[in-house]
């Protein structure tokens, strides 16, 4: 599988495409998150906070649904450019193909196991091809900035938020 | 906490939300402004104190002290360009702007600097603008200083900029103290998110308040789509009406007549407009020599309690980076310290799952140093250049090349050696592969290796400054020294 990714890298031509059609397939631009973004995004977020989301298991369900809540508010503020780039984005990491050869997912998000999204996340963030590691880039942000915006992660960190009781 | 836009609002300043317009709009004024940063609302203040009308187009909302509440998670989406994550065409350059009434002065650090004399210097020598001088321009200084307070600031320094402080001490580095455009500054640290307590003397405070209770008028939420012009003379200013989002059209459209038009967009918003308007170019100059001010990135982990999230962000910095060299030779670089909030910090930090978890843990006791590339003056160092998106808005293609990447790394190295003399027990540079250092030796070769590259290498930006070159002629600029543009008689940037 690793190496069938790392051979559909090296197509960017392919990888184009691909986008191309994931664009076609979003263009009508801010929406809602669909229910399989949803799932990709669970998978994604799942890993990339694992170790700031509690372990119990219905806890970091309920914290991970919250945190696409805020990553579809982070996006809805985006430039409407952005935003179409990122339905791109989106939209290709939803279709099988594209999950399973872009980023070497092979079983549905719902189902992958947590060290091929590990896997996949790494790849893209140290990926030759420049989209791949900006895409990386805003997977990243985008599931930060929702996790750390929230009020109730500030305690793990010893911030205590802003000055209260002056204005 | 007394809100004095809403206090003057009450009393009958003119105001228009063009999200809530129901019908098209035409407006006449003598000038028409675009843009209420620190170019738009200074020159609202000149030109209403000379009896003029003006009116002053902002595409951003207005905000006051009473909306400021000290939330990433309100501010940056409200007040900054793109929520705050507005990024070059590769994505490699996160830019900080404001989006708002005030501009980005309503939204920095309040790090008040004088232009530096061998700046003044080189555009004579590069751009023929002998009428600009350290001389000829300290009078307009002090008189802005005046108006917006900018003085010593004379509180201890917060812990973070002590961090900078101790460790420049250490290695003999000479450090100074920043100059705070503020007014009974509580000294909280919440700058970056709209001042809370009207302590920062920004256009939103000063400048345009002064216009408005002359009776010039402000029209937000308003997109300065394209210039119109006859001749030799910009006749109107068509504008297109956002919906409360600050994205989408609402549908209604303003058209402003004047007798002189100011573009005062900043640097990447003004030669968008003047592209999208098709202004005369012949030389092809608008939009090059964009600059950034390239910023790299060291994190610490120090052994006490810094709270950089907490007192004045800068008061400390240092030159001596700036002065190894001439101008326009090797990049220099000033150190300072940014403000540290879990969003901001968090987003920028490279890494995820454990290992992020691990140095967000001990966020209290982060501190972080940037270095901001001069960039604009080595011949190799050209800037960037705006171009139109396809939908017709700006983007800004600035490439990462070998001089600034050379720059980067003594930056990173400087600011990792500062960290360690000043006592911190672990250094990594803001880059996707630096594993983070215990000792400034293996900081040393750690950081010697490292590959700099676009997108391994994190690179952010909260200046953006040039777009429309200044100088003598219409051969290698856009306008003269006084902001004149060359072709269009009744215009100015």
């Amino acid at each position: 599988m690793i190496a069938a990714r790392r051979q559909f890298l090296k197509t960017g031509l392919a990888g184009s495409l691909l986008l191309g059609c994931a664009g076609w397939l979003n263009a009508a631009g801010a929406r809602p998150l669909s229910d399989a973004e949803r799932e990709m995004l669970g998978a994604l977020t799942n890993a990339l906070l694992d170790g700031a989301l509690p372990t119990d298991l219905a806890a970091r369900r309920r914290l991970i649904a919250v945190t696409i809540d805020g990553i579809a508010v982070e996006i809805a503020g985006l430039s409407l450019a952005s935003q179409k780039e990122i339905g791109e984005l989106f939209g290709l990491l939803v279709l099988a193909p594209g999950r399973r050869f872009l980023a070497g997912v092979s079983k549905p998000w719902r189902e992958a196991a947590a060290g091929d999204v590990l896997e996949f996340l790494q790849a893209w963030r140290s990926s030759r091809l420049s989209l791949l590691q900006s895409a990386y880039a805003a997977l990243h942000d985008l599931t930060f900035g929702a996790w750390y915006a929230r009020p109730d992660t500030w305690e793990a960190i010893g911030y205590p938020g802003p000055p209260r009781g002056y204005f | 906490m007394q809100d004095p836009i809403k206090a003057g609002l009450a009393a009958g300043w003119k105001h228009i939300d063009a999200s809530l317009l129901a019908r098209d709009l035409s407006v006449e004024a003598d000038v028409v402004i675009v843009g209420s940063g620190a170019g738009g609302g200074v020159t609202a203040d000149i030109l209403s104190d000379a009896g003029l009308h003006v009116v002053l187009v902002e595409e951003g909302p207005l905000r006051s002290s009473s909306d400021f509440r000290m939330r990433e998670a309100d501010a940056y989406p409200e007040l900054y360009q793109e929520s705050a994550s507005r990024k070059t065409a590769d994505k490699a350059i996160n830019i900080l702007q404001g989006r708002c009434v005030g501009g980005s002065t309503t939204v920095n650090w309040t790090s008040s600097f004088r232009t530096p004399p061998e700046v003044f210097d080189y555009w004579q020598r590069q751009f023929g603008l002998r009428q600009l001088s350290v001389e000829s321009m300290s009078s307009w200084f002090a008189v802005m200083e005046h108006k917006l307070r900018v003085r010593a600031w004379d509180t201890p320094p917060n812990a973070n900029n002590k961090v900078l402080a101790a460790g420049a001490e250490k290695l003999g580095i000479p450090i100074g103290a920043i100059k705070r455009n503020v007014k009974g500054c509580w000294n909280l640290g919440y700058c970056g998110m709209g001042c809370p307590t009207n302590a920062k003397q920004s256009m939103l405070l000063t400048t345009i308040p002064a216009a408005l209770q002359r009776g010039a008028s402000l029209i937000t939420r308003l997109r300065a789509e394209r210039l119109r012009f006859a001749g030799s003379r910009v006749t109107a200013l068509d504008g297109v009406a956002l919906q409360a989002d600050g994205l989408h059209p609402s549908g209604r459209r303003v058209h402003l007549r004047a007798r002189h038009f100011v573009i005062a967009g900043g640097a990447i918003g003004s030669p968008a407009l003047l592209l999208r308007s098709g202004v005369p170019d012949p030389q092809r100059l608008l939009g090059k020599r964009t600059f950034l001010h390239p910023v790299l990135i060291s994190s610490a982990l120090m052994p006490e309690r810094v709270d950089a999230y907490a007192g004045a962000p800068q008061s400390i910095y240092t030159d001596h980076f700036l002065h190894q060299a001439p101008i326009d030779g090797p990049l220099g670089f000033k150190l300072e310290t940014p403000p540290l909030h879990p969003v901001l910090y968090a987003t920028t930090l490279q890494g995820f799952g454990e290992t992020h978890v691990k140095l967000m843990r001990e966020f209290t006791n982060v501190n972080v140093l940037l270095a901001l590339l001069r960039d604009g003056f080595h011949p190799e160092s050209r800037g960037g250049q705006v171009r139109l998106g396809s939908d017709g808005l700006p983007v800004l293609d600035y490439p990462l090349g070998d001089v600034i990447w050379e720059a980067a790394r003594r930056a990173l190295l400087a600011m990792a050696e500062i960290q360690f003399a000043a006592g911190a027990r672990w250094v990594t540079p803001v880059h996707e592969t630096a594993p983070g250092y215990s000792s400034w030796a293996e900081a040393r070769t750690g950081i010697a290796e490292l590959p700099l590259k676009p997108l391994l290498c994190r690179v952010v930006s909260a200046h953006v400054m040039g777009g429309c070159g200044m100088a003598d002629t219409p051969q290698r600029g856009v306008v003269d020294h006084r902001g004149r543009h060359f072709w269009l008689g009744n215009l100015s940037v």
